[in-house]
């Protein structure tokens, strides 16, 4: 039995700093996990990814397309962009924030966000967990804490193996003191 | 014995402390930075670890080292050892006392890099053992037998790793510090018949090493981790698949335990295991070669097949049943497989998923603040309509080569673009030319640009893009920063000295993100004949705390979009056809101040 789950967003959002914290969730549950990162380049405000896989019998820290159970996506149309890995009656957990790139107002593709939130629901249909992330910066006082306000709202589909306390203790193993409260608070936060 | 969740770059360096490492020199390059820097973090008193000028300079010292008995490790990625080949390729003639190992991470894809080049290819042209681990686990136990095989055959071993193992996460099972090999080296023995090259010792030596990578060959059939899945060769199977590195795991994904065609993995593909590869080929109609990167497994089964007459069908790269380049997927191997019917592994569903909408398109591009964007943009505002080339070089600052900056005419490879300016200048002297070079590229390999230049007579601006430090690969320590991986506070070498110590006389120093004044300094020195240097210098943004960030007044803004178009930041974006300035990601750098006609944004403070 094993959980595939793709975290994507823009670089600089904090996929990798969550992939890290389910990891170690799950490590502490003494469940095995291999992870991949999109590192280098890319993080320069690039599509970024990361492929985090927990439980028994998994060869490669890569999952294969249609494959993943769950898909934490910081940025609507990177949800988009790596759908095709979502196995049938997978689950998306989406921010709704978008992150309009520079080729997007110099004439490059255009982002329609309406059509890309539309598309989500008709692929995911009820499996389509949305995240207001305006609305959870306001009510946290911050903007930094998006990727534990996905992992709360992931962990609460209960699609995981893993629970919103395992998430807490990997972010107080693995974050400095003076950040547990405020992610402790972004976990737990919902509308 | 302890666990850990370890990338793949930390379980290396985590082997080469278990293995007794005493001297680790390397230069960053993605992927494989992790490992030096994991050494630095993790190592006990009696490891000396260096970020070193370039891979050419860390390949001699970890040689030296290893010269004098002590266990080396060089770190760095394939286009790193093109830079190290001059030393190495001799060095593999001249041979080791203590155990030294070239860890070198290449880059399918390219994800990160210049080239999609195999060390594989490359080991077998240095006539020097490699190994190939396929996993993270696997990586930690072979970079140790790497320096032990290393230390028993007197010679510098290669161990390579793809991005997929370098920076893929497994919870493994490391040593405690306590359990850590001590090697205490018995200093440098002179001996000049042995460590002085010269044609007749390297025509002997040449002929020692053809014979002793041929009992290598033999002698790497029965380790343990090259071997045939499942063990000892069931009679049935007819087909089989051979792999090797992370095209392994993508294999294992593709099979059901039901049906399992034979498989060999190859994990020291130079010396090949030929024996084992013999009886791997026993009884077979045919092979699919699953590789990412070079056929090297290929060519080699191809010369083991008829070097001893074995009648098999070897398909791979070669037959086009497995893409020639790019990295490899749990699909592209999928799809591979299901290319030969021999195999009988069933191509996936393919997704019946409506199309999706159209999406933004997202490349790399440099930070918001980043200060090189704004050096870009003095210059192109210098240079206006006049006749000009500008030649980039490695590092973030490739990134000015995207619209609406369009200042990176060209890229080959570290520290090239200042000779390449001056070859462009040799064919069209009316030029005006511009090479850009950053802070650590710059000591790296271009001050031997800038001196060849000079003495040859060339007329160029050199555009040190000063941030004072090593950004694109995570910020590294180089000779201007005043920082050793030793943790020692040292003397800066001054790029400006360097520069004036060549003989250059003009060579000035600029805030880029104080826009007039640097526009007026590249107007002045353009003009100046000969090589003349301008030194952008201002903090990587990604360091440096912003003071103040910068808003637009709506009330104000016109909606020209000039602050977009014109430098094209991440930070701003327009909304109701007004600017807006994203507050995550604004550093207040104040260059969209400056260039506003209307005066609509304030607020920022520069650093």
């Amino acid at each position: 039995m094993s959980d595939s789950i793709v975290l994507c967003g823009v670089g600089g959002q904090g996929t990798i700093l969550a992939s890290k914290l389910l990891a170690a969730a799950a490590m502490s549950k003494g469940l095995p996990v291999k992870t991949a990162e999109t590192i280098g380049m890319a993080q320069r405000g690039g599509s970024v990814f990361s492929h985090v896989r927990i439980g028994d019998g998994v060869a490669s820290p890569l999952i294969g397309r249609g494959r993943a159970d769950l898909i934490i996506a910081f940025e609507p149309a990177e949800a988009v962009r790596q759908l095709p890995y979502l196995r049938e009656g997978g689950t998306v957990v989406v921010s709704t924030r978008p992150i309009i790139p520079v080729s997007a107002t110099i004439g490059g593709p255009v982002y329609d966000l309406a059509a890309v939130m539309a598309y989500l629901r008709e692929q995911v249909g009820e499996k389509l967990v949305v995240v207001d992330a305006d609305a959870a910066a306001e009510a946290l006082g911050s903007a930094k804490c998006l990727n534990v306000v996905l992992l709360g709202a992931a962990v609460r589909t209960r699609v995981l193996a893993l629970t919103a306390d395992d998430i807490r203790s990997a972010i107080a193993a693995r974050l400095p003191e003076r950040f547990h409260e405020l992610n402790f608070r972004a976990l737990d936060w919902s509308e | 014995m302890h666990d850990e969740f370890l990338m793949g770059n930390e379980a290396i360096a985590l082997g080469a402390l278990a293995a007794g490492v005493n001297v680790v020199a390397g230069y960053p390059g993605t992927p494989s930075t992790e490992v030096l820097e994991t050494i630095a973090k993790r190592k006990g008193d009696g490891v000396y670890v260096e970020w070193s000028i370039n891979e050419k300079a860390a390949l001699e010292v970890a040689a030296g080292a290893a010269y004098a008995g002590a266990r080396s490790l060089v770190t760095c990625k394939q286009v790193g050892l093109n830079v190290a080949s001059d030393p190495l390729m001799s060095l593999a003639y001249i041979g080791v006392k203590g155990g030294m190992v070239v860890m070198v991470a290449d880059d399918p894809g390219p994800i990160s890099s210049q080239t999609e080049q195999d060390t594989r290819t490359f080991a077998q042209f240095a006539k020097l053992p490699v190994f190939d681990p396929s996993g993270v686990a696997e990586a930690y136990a072979m970079i140790q037998d790497a320096f032990a095989l290393s230390e028993r055959i007197g010679s510098p071993v290669i161990f390579r790793a793809t991005t997929r193992v370098d920076h893929g996460y497994e919870a493994i099972s490391v040593a405690n510090p306590d359990e850590y090999l001590a090697n205490t080296s018995a200093g440098f023995a002179k001996d000049p018949g042995r460590w002085v090259i010269f044609p007749r010792l390297s025509l002997a030596n040449h002929a020692k090493i053809e014979a002793r990578n041929a009992a290598l060959a033999e002698e790497l059939s029965s380790y343990a981790a090259n071997r045939i899945i499942p063990e000892g060769a069931d009679s049935s199977a007819t087909w089989g698949i051979a792999t090797h590195g992370i095209s392994w795991t993508y294999v294992e994904e593709s099979l059901d335990d039901a049906s399992r065609p034979r498989l060999l993995r190859v994990a020291t593909p130079f010396p090949f295991p030929e024996q084992l590869a013999l009886e791997f080929l026993e009884g077979l109609d045919g092979v699919l070669c699953v590789e990412e990167l070079d056929p090297v497994i290929e060519r080699a089964l191809l010369q083991v097949a008829g070097k001893h007459g074995v009648s098999v069908k070897i398909c791979g790269k070669l037959t086009g049943h497995v893409q020639p380049a790019g990295e490899n997927t749990v699909e592209s191997v999928a799809a591979a497989l299901a290319s030969v019917p021999e195999l009988g592994v069933s191509a996936p569903a393919a997704s019946a998923a409506a199309p999706a909408p159209q999406l933004p398109v997202r490349p790399p591009v440099l930070c918001a603040g980043c200060p090189h964007r704004a050096s870009f943009y003095a210059v192109k505002k210098a240079m206006g309509s006049r006749k000009a080339l500008f030649t980039g070089d490695i590092g973030c600052y490739t990134l000015g080569n995207a619209a609406p900056l369009n200042m990176v005419d060209t890229c080959l490879c570290m520290g090239a673009g200042i000779t390449i300016a001056q070859g462009i200048y040799h064919v069209e002297p009316d030029t005006a030319c511009f090479a850009f070079v950053g802070d650590s590229t710059f000591f790296a390999s271009g001050i031997t640009g800038v001196i060849n230049a000079f003495y040859n007579q060339a007329d160029l601006t050199v555009c040190v893009l000063d941030n004072s430090t090593t950004a694109m690969t995570g910020h590294q320590p180089h000779p201007g920063t005043g920082r050793t991986m030793m943790g020692q506070a040292v003397e800066k070498v001054s790029i400006e000295n360097v520069l004036r110590g060549i003989g250059l006389t003009v060579v000035e120093t600029v805030d880029p993100l104080d826009h007039a004044a640097a526009v007026a300094c590249v107007r002045r020195v353009v003009d100046e004949p000969g090589v003349k240097a301008i030194i952008f210098k201002s903090p990587c943004v990604v360091l440096a705390k912003p003071q103040a960030r910068s808003t637009v007044d709506r009330a104000r803004c016109i909606g020209c979009k000039r602050c977009i178009r014109e430098i094209g930041c991440p930070a701003l974006s327009l909304k109701d056809n007004k600017a807006l300035i994203d507050e995550t990601l604004c550093t207040g750098c104040t260059l969209c101040e400056q260039l506003c006609p209307v005066t609509a944004i304030s607020g920022g403070e520069r650093l």
